[in-house]
């Protein structure tokens, strides 16, 4: 392994390499990242093997792929904000062709008003679509999960594609010190793709094809299942993952001091470095807090997150999104966790850090101070002022 | 954790400093960093900032940098008495200028000199590092050549490094 200090976008496109994909297919122009640039570079340089496709748009960016993929290639996309939005056609059409293609997202806000800062907002609305949904928290865990994530989307009982969410700026845009495995390494985790629905000469196939009212719901019922399966492919890649590179990552989601806390933080993505800094903060008062990161959100965490909490108070959930006219989407997926687990446990939902806001350290200690009071709430931090946010 | 507030405007290497900055500490061995630039649209000629952070324990605060150790001004154009509100007490202010500010929180130097004989180009990037190596102590000359020689293309290396060193020693006087 090499040290190298890189950008979270840096260390994805190392990952990217090592995992030898055969096409990436990408539109270059905001908001899209230097993930592609970094890779057209190794391209360029000879250091990657791959047919690099500039393409005029996300709709065709994706669509590209999903040819790469029919053919038996392993494809990587990348898009952010509006692209992603532009994309979304797309999204359903990859997951229900079961193209295992992986892209990588760049968190960021939706317009308008137009802004183009960090948020979760415009992946998760597109978490219907049938992909794979993982948020890395740091640079290392944007490596290895580039190199995982080939691994579970082309895994045989999962064949979904993978999206992987970096926050903007806060992760993409950041330089920090990541070891990069060696090439070797990488082909003893990752095997060449092989896929049962490969279209070739020798072997051509009906893809992309109709499913009228008789069949189409064994078609999305088989889907569906497909990403249930990820539960289990995810724990397998990390095993392996370990055995040869030695780090661990613990499943879909990463619990932190959650086994004896009376108050629980629910939150995903980069934010959780500076929650797990407050929890040792309150920890160190004698206050028994604790972090439940959320890995994945598809396939969703239920039972993780029902075990973490049981013996908790209350929870919260800190989100970079909102689902107008209600509430966070990810707050909303935890009540049916807890709901469907028997437990009544008081859950607030704290809304923060959209188009980029900062979340403070002291906003995440008066979450945990509003807890104690035991009851449900829906907020929007960062507001400020004599409106404070409150939503009922 | 030592936290340094870089500020220039764009196209000056703001961000390029807070990087190499970076580079160059962590090469040590148990060491962790975050390098970041004020986060948005980038302009030329902008005011920019960007962010240092040195650590012997993972950070967990991606935020920008509120109060800093040192906070260097590649522009003294940038400079003002706002300067104070964004040091921790006994942090410093770097500041790249001709002038001299009768401060005791403020260390000037003129890198514009310095980069006219070496660069032959008012970028002070690079200098501003050399001096910061010289005042702080936060990282060594050898470390911030190491530094420079993996991150800069190689027809940089040989100016570059004699103008960081130039600058630690006119800084360390």
């Amino acid at each position: 392994m090499a040290k190298k200090f890189l950008s979270g976008n840096e260390a994805f496109a190392y990952g990217v390499r090592l995992a030898r994909p055969q096409v990436i297919s990408a539109y270059p122009i905001t908001p899209q990242t230097i993930v592609v640039e970094k890779l057209s570079e190794f391209v360029e340089d000879g250091s990657l093997k791959a047919e690099f496709i500039h393409v005029e748009s996300e709709h065709s960016a994706l669509s590209c792929a999903m040819g790469a993929s029919s053919v038996g290639a392993r494809a990587f996309t990348a898009t952010s904000s509006q692209g992603l939005l532009y994309m979304a056609e797309c999204l359903p059409y990859a997951a229900g062709g079961r193209f295992p293609i992986v892209m990588m997202n760049a968190n960021r806000s939706t317009a308008l008003p137009w802004n183009i800062y960090g948020d979760q907002r415009d992946s998760i609305s597109q978490l219907d679509s049938g992909w794979i949904q993982a948020y890395a928290e740091n640079a290392q865990e944007a490596l290895d999960l580039a190199l995982m994530s080939f691994y579970i989307a082309e895994h045989k009982k999962v064949s979904t594609p993978f999206m992987a969410n970096l926050d903007g700026f806060v992760l993409t845009h950041t330089y920090e010190v990541v070891d990069v495995p060696t090439q070797e390494q990488a082909d003893e985790f990752l095997p060449s793709l092989q896929t049962d629905n490969k279209m070739s000469l020798e072997s051509p196939k009906n893809l992309a094809f109709s499913a009228g009212p008789d069949t189409n719901t064994i078609f999305k019922y088989k889907e569906h299942i497909g990403i249930l399966n990820v539960s289990d492919a995810v724990a397998e890649a990390e095993r392996r993952f370990e055995k040869i590179f030695g780090r661990s990552y613990t499943g879909l989601t990463e619990s932190y001091k959650t086994e004896d806390a009376d108050y629980i933080l629910i939150t995903l993505g980069s934010i959780s470095g500076l929650v797990r800094e407050v929890v040792d903060k309150l920890r160190e008062q004698g206050r028994k807090a604790g972090l439940l990161r959320l890995r994945y959100l598809r396939p969703f965490p239920n039972k993780e997150i029902a075990e973490a909490v049981k013996r908790a108070k209350a929870i919260a959930v800190l989100e970079k999104d909102i689902s107008f006219g209600n509430e966070g989407t990810v707050y909303t997926n935890v009540n049916s966790a807890l709901q469907k687990a028997g437990l009544s446990i008081p859950a607030s939902n704290y809304i923060g850090g959209l188009g980029g806001k900062n979340i403070s350290g002291e906003e995440i200690e008066s979450i945990f101070d509003e807890l104690t009071d035991e009851r449900s709430r829906v907020e929007f931090l960062g507001i400020g002022g004599e409106d404070s946010g409150s939503q009922r | 954790m030592k936290e340094i507030i870089w500020h220039g405007r764009g196209g000056q290497g703001a961000f390029t400093a807070a990087r190499l900055l970076g580079e160059a500490y962590s090469l040590r061995e148990n060491t962790f960093v975050l390098a970041f630039p004020s986060f948005g649209p980038e302009r030329r000629g902008a005011p920019i900032r960007a962010f240092t952070k040195l650590d012997t324990k993972p950070i967990g605060n991606r935020s920008e940098i509120a109060k800093a150790d040192y906070s260097i001004f590649l522009d003294d154009t940038l400079f003002s008495e706002q300067a104070f509100d964004e040091l921790k007490p006994g942090g410093r202010v770097l500041l790249n200028t001709k002038k001299s500010v009768d401060d005791e929180r403020v260390i000037t130097i003129d890198g514009d000199s310095i980069a006219g004989k070496y660069l032959g180009l008012p970028i002070t990037n690079t200098i501003l590092s050399g001096a910061l190596a010289a005042v702080s102590g936060l990282i060594t000359l050898d470390e911030l050549t190491e530094a420079v020689k993996q991150t800069m293309p190689e027809r940089l290396h040989e100016k570059n490094i004699a103008a960081i060193r130039a600058a630690y020693e006119e800084a360390g006087k």
